[in-house]
C-alpha cells in the first residue's frame, strides 16, 4: 500500500479546518503551506495519527523584500514503514510575520525540536512559544543581532567582539 | 659553552657555560606543545606528533593537555571569537616562558571565514611568535615553525627567574 496525501490532507483540514493552505508538488517531494497557528495541532495530528515519528529538520528563511510575510518556518518530519514505500518525508512551511515574529514550539510533539527551535531563535530571532529553554545556542548568551537574518551585515564583527571582550573580562564564555 | 682545559680545575671532563645558554639550551630542546586544536588543522598536527613525521626528533612531542604543563602553544584551526576568549584563557594559564604558533590560514588572518564569528587572525588577542601558512600546511612546514621557535629560543632566550 503506498501512501496517500490526498487522505492526509483531506483528514487535516477537516479536523483543523483550513490548516492546510497549499500542496506543492516538486519532483517528488511534497511540501505542505500550513496555516501558522495550526502548526502544533497539525503536528501533533501528523505524529499520532499518521505516524510521522520523527522531525528530521527544523529551520527557517527569511524573504526580506523578495515576499510577504517575510519568514518561513520549515518542518522535515519523517514516518519510518512500515512497507518500504510508506517510508515518507513529508516538508511543512508556516509563513511567519516579519514585526514580532512569533510561533508555537513543537517540543511537546518531538523534544527534538529543542535545539533546533533555538537554533532558528538564534540565527532569525523567531520567538517559539511554548519552548521550555529558549536561549540562543550558537553565539554568546549577550549577542543582540540576528545574523541570518538579511539586513545584517554578515562581515559585521562588532557585536562578537563586544561579547568576546565582555567574556575576557568577566569569565566563560 | 667551552670544554675546560684549565688543568687547576680538574682538566677534561665539565664544560662552562652560561647558566642562562644552558636554560635556553634546555628549553628549545624539550618544548611542550599545547595543541588547541579546533579545525581539520589539527588532524595535521597530530600526524606531525606520530611517527611518519615524528617530532619528537625536535624534543617536542609531549603534548601536554593541561596549559599549566606547557610552554608552547600551537593554535591550528579556524577560531571563533566565542571561542576567543577561552584559547586567551588557557593562553594566560601557560607558565612563563611560553610561545605561540598560529598554524594555518584561518589562524593567521581569517582564512575563508569573513564572517561575523571568526577572528581574523589570533594576533587580535594573543602574541604570536610563528605564523604558519597553508590549508593545511604541510607537516614540514610545522616542523619548520617549531625549528624557528628553537631559534628564537636560541637568539632571544627568555629570563630565567
Amino acid at each position: 500500500m503506498s501512501f496517500d496525501f490526498d487522505s492526509l490532507i483531506a483528514a487535516i483540514n477537516s479536523a483543523y479546518p483550513g490548516a492546510v493552505k497549499e500542496r506543492i508538488e516538486y519532483r517528488g517531494e511534497t511540501t505542505l503551506i500550513i496555516d501558522k497557528d495550526r502548526i502544533s495541532s497539525v503536528c501533533g495530528h501528523l505524529k499520532g495519527t499518521f505516524g510521522f515519528t520523527f522531525l528530521a529538520d527544523l529551520t527557517a528563511v527569511d524573504y526580506l523584500e523578495i515576499r510577504t510575510p517575510r519568514y518561513e518556518v520549515v518542518y522535515h518530519v519523517h514516518r519510518f514503514g512500515p512497507e518500504i514505500d510508506e517510508n515518507i518525508r513529508l516538508r511543512l512551511k508556516a509563513e511567519v510575520h516579519g514585526d514580532n515574529p512569533k510561533i508555537d514550539s513543537v517540543t511537546h510533539i518531538w523534544s527534538g525540536a529543542d535545539w533546533l527551535e533555538r537554533e532558528v531563535y538564534d540565527m532569525f530571532g523567531i520567538v517559539f512559544t511554548g519552548h521550555p529553554d529558549l536561549r540562543r545556542i550558537l553565539m554568546p548568551e549577550d549577542y543582540e543581532p540576528f545574523p541570518l537574518r538579511k539586513d545584517f551585515d554578515v562581515r559585521d564583527r562588532e557585536a562578537s567582539k563586544r561579547s568576546f571582550e565582555r567574556a575576557l573580562r568577566e569569565g566563560g564564555d | 659553552m667551552g670544554v675546560n682545559s684549565n688543568s687547576l680545575l680538574g682538566g677534561d671532563g665539565f664544560i662552562t657555560t652560561t647558566i642562562e645558554a644552558f636554560a635556553n639550551w634546555g628549553r628549545k630542546n624539550s618544548l611542550w606543545p599545547m595543541p588547541f586544536g579546533t579545525a581539520c588543522c589539527a588532524i595535521e598536527m597530530m600526524g606531525v606528533f606520530a611517527s611518519r613525521f615524528d617530532l619528537s626528533r625536535f624534543g617536542a612531542e609531549v603534548a601536554r593537555f593541561s596549559p599549566r604543563q606547557a610552554d608552547l602553544m600551537i593554535v591550528s584551526g579556524t577560531i571563533t571569537y566565542k571561542m576567543a576568549s577561552v584559547c586567551r584563557m588557557i593562553y594566560d594559564q601557560m607558565p612563563e616562558p611560553k610561545w605561540v604558533i598560529a598554524m594555518g590560514s584561518c589562524t593567521c588572518g581569517g582564512g575563508p571565514f569573513d564572517s561575523y564569528a571568526v577572528v581574523q587572525g589570533i594576533d587580535e588577542f594573543l602574541p604570536v611568535d610563528v605564523y604558519i601558512g597553508g590549508c593545511p600546511p604541510r607537516p614540514e612546514a610545522i616542523i619548520d615553525a617549531v625549528m624557528k621557535i628553537q631559534k628564537k629560543i636560541d637568539l632571544e632566550g627568555a629570563p630565567i627567574l
